[in-house]
C-alpha cells in the first residue's frame, strides 16, 4: 500500500495492481459513446489511473458480512395509480428537437 | 438603506410595514446585478427586465387584493440545473446550452405558486461535477471576498449571488458538498437537507442517490424559511420522503443548552488548513461557553466515504448522463456520417473534460469483472458509513466539523489535478452518503479576510436541531455584522 | 449423419405487452397507433430531471401471470438499470429487472404428440418498452417515434426445454392463451403487443453439453417463428456436418427469401453493466397481498376445458381448440347461452369459424361479431327460418358485415321457403324437369332423392327448407 500526500495529509493510494490498460480505456470509452483523441488518452488514463488507486480504498473497508444499501432511502412499495394523465403542451417536447420531420426525430439511417 | 443587503425575513417585514415595496425591492437588486455582475459572473441567465415586469404585476395583484402570501414578490437566483420551463436550463454545459424545458421543477413550481420573482440561472460547475465552478462552459465566477478565488463548486454562482447581494436567496443542489462547500467558501449559509425532504423532479441528475436541492442564504432564519417552501412530499419522485409538514422556523429557539455535540477527531487531521483548525477551535469554545455540551469522538470514515462516493456518484453520472445523445434535445454535432458518429461526436464535442473523465469512471467501475469490486463494495461501505454515523447520533445530537479543509484557493491553482481536487470535499461526502442533513455557516475569516466555515450534521430529518444549533452561533458570534466581502483584487 | 442423430434445443424469451391504461413509468397512455409522438411526455421522453414512478398494475399483472404460470412469486424484488445506446431508447438505459425478478420456477403443459410435455419458466420480470424507428422515405435516414416507450412489458423466459418448432408454436400459444385469460395483455401479434426471441442450437443425440445458440429477435408470427426454426436448425445441422462451428450470434429471419441473416456488425459484445436504478425503490409484497391477486384469478384454460367436457359433454378435440383462446371460449360459452343449443354452436366454432379465421389468419380478438349474433344465428336455424346452407352464407356476412342476423335475412330476403304450396310447386317443377331421376329413384337409386333434393336448393336458390323438400319428394315419388 503506497501512501501519497495530498493536501499534508497522507492519503493510502493502493498499488497499481489494478491497472488500466489503453485497451480497456478505448473500449470504456467506447461502451460510454465519448471519443478520446490520441493526444487525450495519455492524460485520461493517468487521471483514471490515480483517482481508481484511490478508489480502490473501499477494497480494505471492513465491509465483511454487510448488505449493500442502494439509496439512502428505507422506503419501499411506491406506487403510481393507473389513470391516464395527459401532456397538454405536446409541441414543448419536440422544441428542442435538433431535427425533427412529420412530429419525430430525425437521425441517419439505422439498420 | 441598502435594500440588496437586507435578509429575506427583514424584506417581509419591510413589505408589511409598508417600509418598501415590491418594484422597489426587485428594481435595487437589477441595479445591483447590473452593477456588480461584471466583476462577479454568477449568473448564466439573467432575469432582470422579466423580473421588473413581474414585479409590477405581482404588486398590482397584491393591491388588488387577488394574491396574498408572505413571499410574493420577493425575488430568488435559481441554480441552473433545475428546470425552468420557458427559460433555458443550461447545467453550465455545452450540452445544454439552448435548452428550453418543457416543464417546471418541482420546487420551481413551488416558488412560482408563492410569486416567487426568478432573477435568474445562476453559474455551475458543468452538470454539478466540480467544486470550485470553473468547469463551467460559460464562465468562472469569482469569490466576492477576493475576486481571484474560486466561489467554490459546484453551486459556486449560487453562493457568490447570496454574498455578493445580486439576489437575496438561492438554490443550489448538493451532491457531495455543493451547497456548503461554497457556501463556505462565501461566507454564506448553506443547507443540504435530509435525502428525500426536498423533490428531486426537475433537477437535472448528476447522482440519484446523493442529489439533494437546498437553500443558500444569507442567514439560518432565511434558510429555514426557504426550506419550509420546498420541502414536501412529491409524488412525482418515488425517493421523496413522506413526513408531516414541520414548520423550520419554529425550531430557531436561540439556546443551545445542554445540546450534546460531537467532534470527530478524524476530521480534524493533518489535511485540514491551520488556521481552518483554530478557528474551528474558537466555535467550539463559543458552544461551550453558550452551554452545549462538546465531546471528541472517533468517526473512521472519511476516506471510505470519500473513495466510495467517487465510485457510486460516477456509476450513477455515466447511466444518467446517457441520455444526451444529440437525438432529441441538446448538442448535436454539425458533421456525421452515421448514427454511431452522431452519439460520438456530439457527446464528445458537448461535455467537457471533467464531465467526461467521471461518465468514464463510472462507466469503468460497472463494467462486467469490476462490479463487485467497486460498487458492490462502494455500496457495502455506505452501509458501513450509515452504521457508524448512527452510533455517533446515539450519544451526540450533532456532529461539527469544518466544511472544507481549506478556504476558497486561487482560481486555476487546483483544476488540474482531479484527485486533489475530489479531496476538498473530504470533510462533506459522508453526509450525502449517509442522506443526512448538513448545514455550512461562517465561523470566522482567516489572516487574508477569507471566510472560514463549519458544518453541522444532524441525524435523518433532524433539520431543526441543526437549524437551531446553526441559529444559537451565529446570533452570539455575529458574522454579518463584522464581515463583508470586499471584492478584493490582487494586482 | 442425417438430421435424425441431431436433437434440437430451444429457448424462448416472450415480451408480452401489458394491458394497462397507462405506461410502465409515467402516466400516457398505452393505447396502440395514435400521430407520432403524442403518446408522450417528459418522462418517456427522457427530458433532464425526469424521474420514473412504477406503476402499481404492472406489478399486479406480472404477479397474475407468475400465478397462472406455477412461479414463485419475489417477496422481495427491484429494478434495474439496463444500459446501452440505441435511438429508440430515449433514456439510453432500460429499466429492467437482473437479480431479483418478480416470478420465477414456474412451468406450462403443452401438449405434444408424445403426450403432455411440461416447458420450465425460468422467470417473469417488468421492463419497459422501446420506442419505434420508422423509415423516412425521403430524407433516408429514420425517424424515432417515443409513442411505444415506457409501454410495460413481462418478460417470460423459458428454459430451453423445447425441442421442435411445433413444441415452440405450442408453448407460445399457450402462453397467449393463458396471458389472455388472466387479461394482463391483449397479445394482438401483428400490434407486436406479444414477440418472442427464439433461441435454437443443436447436437448430436445423446450429447449433455448444449451446442452453441443463435438468436433470432421479435418474431410475431406463429408461421415465422416455425419456418424459421426449421430453416436456423436445418442451418446449424449443415454447418456442423460440413464441420464448421456455429457463431454465437443474432439473426434475422427474412420472411420472403425464407432464409436467416447474420445481423452481426464489428462492434464489441455488449456490457450492459446492469446496477439497481437509484430513482425507484424496493418492491416487497405481502401474503396478502398475493393472496387477494390469486383469489382474483379468473378460469384457467386447463379448468375451463375440463368443465366443457364434464358440462357440455364436447369431444377433447372440440374442447382443446374452443379454449385455446379466450375469446372463442367466451363466444362459445355466451352464444350457447342466447340460443341454448352448446353443441350447435360448438359446430360452428370448430367447422366454419374455424375455417374462415386461419383463411384470413385473423385471430380470435379480432372476430367482428359478437356472442349474442352468433347465437341468434343458431336460434334461426333451430326455428327452422333458415336452412343451414343459408346459415354459411349469413355468417360469412357477419364477418364482413357484423349486425343482426335478423336484419341480414331480411334485407337479402334469405328467409327459408317453409311454406306447403310453395315447395310442392318446387317439387313438382323439378321433378317434370327430370323424368330420369324418377325412373333411377323408382329404379332403387336412392341418390336420385338427393339430386332431386340438391336441385330444387339450386332453383330456390337455397331457401327452400330442405327437410320439408325432402318430405314433398317423397310424398311424390312413392304415389
Amino acid at each position: 500500500m503506497v501512501k501519497k500526500v495530498y493536501n499534508s495529509e497522507q492519503i493510502e493510494i493502493g498499488d497499481d495492481y489494478m491497472k488500466v490498460s489503453k485497451e480497456e480505456i478505448l473500449h470504456i470509452a467506447n461502451l460510454s459513446d465519448l471519443i478520446l483523441e490520441e493526444n487525450e488518452v495519455e492524460k485520461y488514463l493517468s487521471n483514471l489511473q490515480e483517482i481508481l488507486n484511490f478508489a480502490n480504498i473501499v477494497s480494505n473497508a471492513p465491509v465483511e458480512g454487510l448488505d449493500i444499501t442502494i439509496g439512502s432511502n428505507e422506503a419501499q412499495n411506491v406506487f403510481r395509480k393507473d389513470e391516464i394523465k395527459i401532456f397538454e403542451d405536446n409541441k414543448s417536447l419536440l422544441q428542442n428537437a435538433p431535427t425533427q420531420d412529420q412530429n419525430m426525430f430525425k437521425i441517419p439511417k439505422v439498420l | 438603506m441598502d435594500i440588496t443587503e437586507l435578509t429575506v425575513h427583514e424584506l417581509q417585514e419591510k413589505i408589511k410595514s409598508k417600509e418598501l415595496t415590491i418594484t422597489q425591492i426587485t428594481n435595487a437588486y437589477v441595479d445591483r446585478i447590473n452593477e456588480k455582475e461584471k466583476d462577479v459572473q454568477a449568473f448564466v441567465t439573467t432575469l432582470t427586465e422579466e423580473a421588473k415586469k413581474q414585479a409590477i404585476e405581482v404588486e398590482e395583484k397584491i393591491n388588488k387584493g387577488e394574491i396574498t402570501g408572505e413571499f410574493a414578490g420577493i425575488p430568488i437566483g435559481i441554480k441552473d440545473n433545475m428546470c425552468t420551463k420557458g427559460v433555458k436550463t443550461t447545467c453550465s454545459s455545452k450540452m445544454l446550452e439552448n435548452f428550453i424545458s418543457p416543464y417546471d421543477a418541482t420546487v420551481v413550481e413551488k416558488l412560482n405558486n408563492e410569486n416567487i420573482i426568478d432573477l435568474g440561472k445562476l453559474n455551475m460547475d458543468e452538470f454539478a461535477m466540480g467544486g470550485s465552478t470553473e468547469y463551467s462552459y460559460f464562465k468562472k465566477t469569482r469569490n466576492p471576498w477576493n475576486l481571484n478565488k474560486v466561489p467554490g463548486g459546484s453551486s459556486g454562482g449560487s453562493a457568490a449571488a447570496v454574498a455578493a447581494n445580486l439576489v437575496p436567496w438561492a438554490l443550489g443542489s448538493d451532491t457531495g458538498g455543493s451547497i456548503r462547500q461554497p457556501s463556505s467558501f462565501c461566507g454564506v449559509v448553506g443547507l443540504k437537507p435530509t435525502y428525500g425532504l426536498v423533490s428531486r423532479y426537475g433537477l437535472v441528475a448528476f447522482a440519484s442517490s446523493l442529489d439533494q436541492i437546498g437553500p443558500i442564504t444569507k442567514d439560518v432564519r432565511d434558510s429555514a424559511i426557504l426550506l419550509n417552501i420546498i420541502a414536501g412530499h412529491d409524488e412525482k419522485d418515488s425517493t421523496s420522503a413522506s413526513r408531516e409538514k414541520v414548520d423550520y422556523t419554529k425550531c430557531l429557539k436561540n439556546d443551545v443548552k445542554g445540546l450534546k455535540i460531537g467532534v470527530p477527531k478524524e476530521f480534524f487531521g493533518e489535511g485540514i488548513n491551520k488556521e481552518v483548525k483554530e478557528s474551528l477551535q474558537k466555535a467550539i469554545e463559543t458552544y461551550k461557553k453558550l452551554g452545549a455540551e462538546v465531546e471528541e469522538f472517533s468517526l473512521d470514515i472519511a476516506q471510505y466515504s470519500l473513495a466510495s462516493y467517487y465510485i457510486i456518484a460516477c456509476a450513477e453520472a455515466s447511466s444518467n448522463l446517457g441520455r444526451f445523445d444529440g437525438i432529441r434535445y441538446g448538442y448535436r454535432t454539425p458533421e456525421f456520417t452515421n448514427l454511431k458518429e452522431l452519439y460520438k461526436k456530439s457527446r464528445s464535442e458537448g461535455f467537457g473534460a471533467e464531465v467526461k473523465r467521471r461518465i468514464i469512471l463510472g462507466t469503468y467501475v460497472l463494467s462486467s469483472g469490476y462490479y463487485d469490486a467497486y460498487y458492490k463494495k462502494a455500496q457495502q461501505v455506505r452501509t458501513l458509513v450509515i452504521n457508524e454515523f448512527n452510533k455517533g447520533f446515539e450519544k451526540y445530537d450533532v456532529i461539527l466539523t469544518p466544511t472544507s479543509p481549506t478556504v476558497a484557493f486561487d482560481i486555476g491553482s487546483k483544476s488540474d489535478n482531479p484527485l486533489e481536487m475530489y479531496l476538498a470535499d473530504i470533510c462533506t461526502v459522508s453526509v450525502n452518503i449517509a442522506g443526512l442533513p448538513g448545514i455550512s455557516i461562517p465561523c470566522g475569516v482567516d489572516s487574508q479576510g477569507m471566510p472560514i466555515g463549519m458544518q453541522l450534521i444532524g441525524n435523518k430529518f433532524c433539520e431543526e436541531t441543526i437549524l437551531n444549533a446553526a441559529y444559537t452561533f451565529e446570533q452570539e458570534v455575529k458574522f454579518r455584522e463584522k464581515y463583508k466581502p470586499q471584492f478584493k483584487q490582487n494586482a | 449423419m442425417s438430421r435424425e442423430d441431431y436433437e434440437v434445443v430451444i429457448g424462448l424469451e416472450v415480451h408480452a405487452e401489458l394491458s394497462t391504461k397507462t405506461k410502465i413509468f409515467c402516466s400516457c397512455p398505452t393505447e396502440f397507433g395514435g400521430l407520432p409522438n403524442t403518446h408522450t411526455c417528459p418522462i418517456c421522453m427522457a427530458m433532464p430531471g425526469t424521474l420514473p414512478v412504477l406503476n402499481e398494475k404492472v406489478v399486479e399483472y406480472a404477479v397474475k401471470a407468475g400465478l397462472a404460470t406455477n412461479c414463485e412469486i419475489a417477496r422481495d424484488s427491484k429494478n434495474d438499470r439496463k444500459n446501452y445506446f440505441y435511438p429508440d431508447l430515449p433514456k439510453s438505459y432500460q429499466i429492467s429487472q437482473f437479480d431479483k425478478p418478480l416470478c420465477k420456477n414456474g412451468y406450462v403443459e403443452i401438449d405434444t404428440k408424445n403426450g403432455k410435455k411440461k416447458i420450465r419458466i425460468t422467470r417473469i420480470h417488468i421492463e419497459e418498452d422501446a420506442g419505434k424507428l420508422n423509415h423516412d422515405e425521403f430524407g433516408g435516414g429514420s425517424l424515432v417515434d417515443l409513442n411505444r416507450a415506457g409501454v410495460p412489458l413481462i418478460e417470460t423466459v423459458s428454459e430451453p426445454d423445447i425441442s421442435s418448432a411445433e413444441e415452440a408454436e405450442a408453448y407460445l400459444r399457450k402462453l397467449k392463451s393463458i396471458f389472455e385469460y388472466i387479461e394482463v395483455s391483449d397479445c394482438k401479434m401483428q400490434e407486436g403487443s406479444l414477440r418472442a426471441d427464439v433461441n435454437v442450437s443443436v447436437r448430436k443425440k445423446g450429447d449433455t453439453k448444449l451446442g452453441t445458440r443463435t438468436e433470432m429477435k421479435n418474431m410475431n408470427s406463429f408461421r415465422s417463428i416455425v419456418r424459421a426454426i426449421e430453416y436456423e436448425v436445418d442451418r446449424q445441422i449443415d454447418v456442423i456436418e460440413d464441420g464448421g462451428i456455429i457463431e454465437q450470434e443474432t439473426l434475422r429471419w427474412d420472411d420472403v427469401s425464407g432464409k436467416t441473416f447474420s445481423m452481426r456488425d464489428k462492434e464489441d459484445a455488449q456490457d450492459y453493466r446492469y446496477f439497481p436504478d437509484p430513482d425507484l425503490v424496493a418492491i416487497k409484497l405481502s401474503e396478502e397481498y398475493i393472496e387477494n391477486i390469486k383469489k382474483g384469478l379468473p378460469e384457467l384454460p386447463e379448468s375451463r376445458k375440463q368443465r366443457y367436457l364434464e358440462e357440455y359433454k364436447l369431444s377433447e378435440k372440440d374442447a382443446n381448440l374452443i379454449t385455446s383462446s379466450k375469446y372463442l371460449s367466451d363466444l362459445f360459452e355466451e352464444a350457447s347461452k342466447v340460443c341454448n343449443n352448446p353443441k350447435a354452436v360448438n359446430n360452428w366454432i370448430i367447422s366454419d369459424i374455424s375455417r374462415i379465421l386461419n383463411e384470413t389468419e385473423m385471430d380470435p380478438i379480432e372476430i367482428p361479431f359478437d356472442s349474442k349474433q352468433l347465437g341468434k344465428l343458431v336460434v334461426l336455424i333451430d326455428k327452422g327460418t333458415i336452412s343451414s346452407s343459408i346459415g354459411k352464407k349469413v355468417l360469412t356476412e357477419l364477418f364482413e358485415n357484423p349486425r343482426d342476423p335478423e336484419e341480414i335475412i331480411k334485407e337479402k330476403g334469405w328467409i327459408q321457403i317453409s311454406d306447403e304450396g310453395a315447395i310442392k310447386e318446387v317439387v313438382l317443377k323439378i321433378l317434370e324437369a327430370n323424368p330420369q331421376s324418377i325412373a333411377d329413384y323408382k329404379g332403387g337409386k336412392d341418390k336420385a332423392l338427393g339430386f332431386l333434393v340438391g336441385q330444387a336448393m339450386k332453383e330456390t336458390k337455397g331457401k327452400a327448407n330442405p327437410q320439408m323438400l325432402n318430405k314433398m319428394f317423397l310424398e311424390e315419388l312413392n304415389k
